[in-house]
């Protein structure tokens, strides 16, 4: 009750009008940073190690304790991390699946993360973050979820196809239907197809071994090293694959795959649900004119590829964070020209216009101030 | 490029000169020994800044909330506003100034972004990044663009065309002083532009919402929410932070004016200025900046503006790294014969009062 009351008073008009203009954020994150009325952080409970067995890069499962502002979240749905870089003193943002079970606000929840070679963030989580440290949140996002409730059980069969760490999200709803369904069944036909390196690199595999064994209506596949996804197996499996609600998330590859299977006379099924790790690749080829970067004085010729990358590529150092058109800290002005976002294919040819240059490609001519 | 020269026994003695200028090959060595600072500063950054900046602001609002509670007890008043201006002074100098700058902006933190922060001064930060880090910062000194010299009331230099409106001079910049924020507020709409016709009313309606939005804000805060909280001691809250603003107003009216105006700081034309390269922009800001000595502590509260110089070099460095590098740029510019303009507050201060007074008067006659 009492806490219900004071989360009130702090986002009151009021505190707002006394703490104005910094917010009252400001000033609660130095008194303790639990403290919260709009932001969301949370302190990092555990870590563990998920593939100590593996020479692959490694894998760990942090849980995490968000503060108050936590309005919960959709199996399937990621977050935003913000990372405070030691050394550099810099703050890394990235976009993490969440791999528990839907959470209510407030409540603790996991993230499984793989240490990628040039992934700051993701090495930086896995193999330093200690318990007790915080982090930034933002609240969960992404529509790769489950709308159905898994109280209400329907006949629908469900699929998941995932590959590598694409498999967070997907855990995030099997565990969350095996949670919520009566008696530890996920109350419909659930078929569960993943893609690992080898079998030392499989995440979460004692709990699928169970999974596997349990009488819960829950069929999985686990499939390891060469072993490619292959429209021939998943008919095998789910003969109506194209009119099952799928849920596909994995490395650019498999995607592809997924994407070939699901494309029957050039008509993708509406029933497949994908989610990316990186924004979809731009298509080569009709790249025309010139990019210049005002602020610094180069340009090239226009590659095709997104501003970002444009930038890098002649040396410059663009603010960027998560790299794929979600947490705008890449967002730079364009001064004239068209451009393209590549995620929603929209083009726009304002002048003076806010982009986010990592989602974003230039079409024929164009100059940003950067 | 003119600079006008007084001797230190305060004499109206004056004389024009040229300054001897650069050649174009000297102007690119002495640029690249400037950007080879630039870079060397910014390869270093790193914890220590992020350190320090969360430190000020540490500071800044403990001596906030410190002044806010203080007013509950009536004879600590002094010290309430006391503390809630060191408050005010280091939330706009150190911090506010220095973070919409884009001093701290590599950090990626939200707080302290320069698209993010805004400042507890009735000026909008949005409009004072337009006026302060593009127009006065890329066009410094600048006669006719730099609109910081005189800031469109007064008259600041002698290439200002006198008009028997600057006799008042000495009182409009005392004005000035003890309303410094809301000279700062009103400074984006450009009044001296309408009257002399350059600019419509038109222009400035865009501006109103953001300034009158930001007004009622501070407003609200300081002379009704603050003050109704202490209840019966209402009064004397609202007197305390008017006070405290007015201190505010005060120093940093006198730590700015120290930044530009003292005898010595060359003004340009236009035509000078023409395609300048990046040498003679460096050039060009550190002859039109003044740096005024002092301690540590006399540093941190001028937002080490006291550094104007090196501010003016490298806007977007954290502000703390203005002293370390400062002995480097006087002894880059004693090399190439430069006028590093610098001296004690006293000095700079007695400097732009006598300059604010002489250029209330028509010119004299120059000798030939």
């Amino acid at each position: 009750m009492s806490t219900t009351l004071t989360s009130r008073i702090l986002r009151s008009r009021v505190a707002a009008a006394l703490a104005s203009p910094h917010g009252v954020d400001r000033y609660l994150e130095l008194v303790n940073p639990m403290w919260a009325a709009e932001e969301v952080r949370a302190r990092v409970v555990d870590v563990r190690r998920e593939n100590a067995d593996s020479d692959g890069a490694p894998v760990a499962t942090l849980t995490l304790q968000p503060t108050s502002t936590w309005r919960g979240h959709r199996a399937g749905q990621y977050v935003q991390v913000g990372v405070d870089l030691p050394d550099s003193g810099k703050r890394m943002t990235r976009c993490f699946s969440i791999s528990s079970a839907s959470s209510l606000p407030g409540e603790q929840i996991t993230l499984t993360i793989r240490a990628h070679d040039e992934g700051q963030v993701s090495s930086y989580l896995v193999s330093r973050a200690q318990p007790g440290q915080m982090v930034h949140l933002s609240q969960a996002e992404g529509e790769f979820t489950l709308h159905e409730s898994a109280a209400t059980p329907t006949n629908n069969h469900l699929l998941f196809i995932t590959g590598g760490s694409g498999i967070t999200p997907a855990m995030s709803i099997l565990r969350t239907l095996l949670r919520d369904g009566y008696d530890g069944r996920a109350g419909r036909r659930v078929t569960f197809l993943h893609y690992a390196r080898s079998a030392e690199d499989q995440i979460f595999a004692e709990e699928l071994a169970e999974i596997a064994a349990a009488d819960n209506d829950v069929t999985v596949h686990l499939r390891h090293g060469d072993h490619v996804f292959s429209d021939f197996e998943l008919r095998r499996l789910v003969p109506d694959f194209r009119d099952t609600d799928t849920w596909a998330c994995g490395p650019a590859g498999l995607m592809e795959l997924i994407h070939a299977a699901y494309t029957a006379d050039e008509v993708l099924s509406p029933r497949l649900r994908t989610e990316f790790f990186k924004p979809p690749r731009v298509a080569t080829g009709a790249a025309e004119g010139d990019v210049s970067f005002d602020r610094s004085g180069t340009g090239a010729a226009n590659t095709g590829a997104t501003l970002l990358e444009q930038a890098e590529a002649l040396g410059l150092k663009p603010e960027f964070g998560c790299r794929m058109g979600i947490c705008f800290s890449c967002t730079s002005r364009k001064t004239e020209g068209t451009v393209r976002n590549v995620l929603t294919g929209a083009e726009s040819s304002l002048p003076d216009e806010d982009i986010q240059i990592c989602v974003t490609t230039p079409v024929g001519d164009c100059a940003v101030d950067l | 490029m003119s600079i006008a020269y007084q001797d230190e026994t305060f004499e109206a003695r004056e004389v024009v000169e040229e300054v001897t200028k650069l050649s174009a090959e000297q102007l690119d060595a002495f640029g690249a020994e400037m950007d080879a600072i630039r870079q060397r500063v910014i390869a270093d950054l790193g914890q220590a800044d992020r350190d320090y900046i969360h430190n000020v602001v540490k500071a800044q609002r403990a001596f906030e909330v410190a002044g806010r509670a203080l007013f509950y007890l009536p004879p600590a008043w002094p010290l309430a506003v006391a503390s809630l201006s060191v408050s005010k002074i280091l939330d706009n100098m150190e911090i506010g100034h220095n973070v919409m700058h884009g001093q701290y902006d590599w950090m990626n933190e939200p707080g302290l972004s320069s698209r993010q922060f805004d400042w507890d001064n009735v000026c909008p930060g949005e409009q004072w990044k337009y006026s302060h880090n593009y127009i006065h910062h890329t066009f410094t000194n600048i006669l006719g663009k730099d609109r910081d010299i005189g800031y469109g009331i007064l008259r600041m230099d002698e290439d200002q065309k006198w008009h028997p409106y600057y006799l008042g001079n000495p009182v409009y910049a005392f004005l000035l002083m003890v309303f410094f924020e809301w000279g700062v507020a009103m400074h984006d709409l450009e009044v001296e532009n309408i009257v002399s016709g350059k600019r419509s009313l038109d222009d400035n309606k865009a501006l109103y919402p953001g300034l009158m939005k930001k007004v009622r804000r501070q407003a609200m805060k300081d002379y009704v929410l603050f003050p109704a909280l202490t209840g019966p001691l209402f009064p004397l809250t609202l007197a305390g932070n008017a006070t405290a603003n007015l201190i505010r107003n005060v120093w940093a009216f006198n730590i700015i004016f120290c930044g530009h105006f003292p005898a010595g700081v060359a003004t340009f034309s236009e035509e000078e200025c023409e395609n300048e390269s990046r040498g003679h922009w460096y050039y060009r800001q550190i002859l039109g900046s003044a740096n005024i000595t002092g301690g540590k502590l006399f540093h941190l509260m001028s937002g080490n503006l006291s550094h104007q110089i090196e501010h003016h070099l490298f806007p977007d460095l954290p502000a703390r790294r203005y002293p370390e590098i400062a002995g480097e740029v006087r002894e880059i510019c004693e090399r190439y014969g430069i006028a590093y303009n610098t001296g004690p507050l006293h000095k700079q201060l007695g400097s732009v009062a006598k300059k604010i007074c002489k250029m209330a008067l028509p010119p004299k006659k120059k000798a030939d």
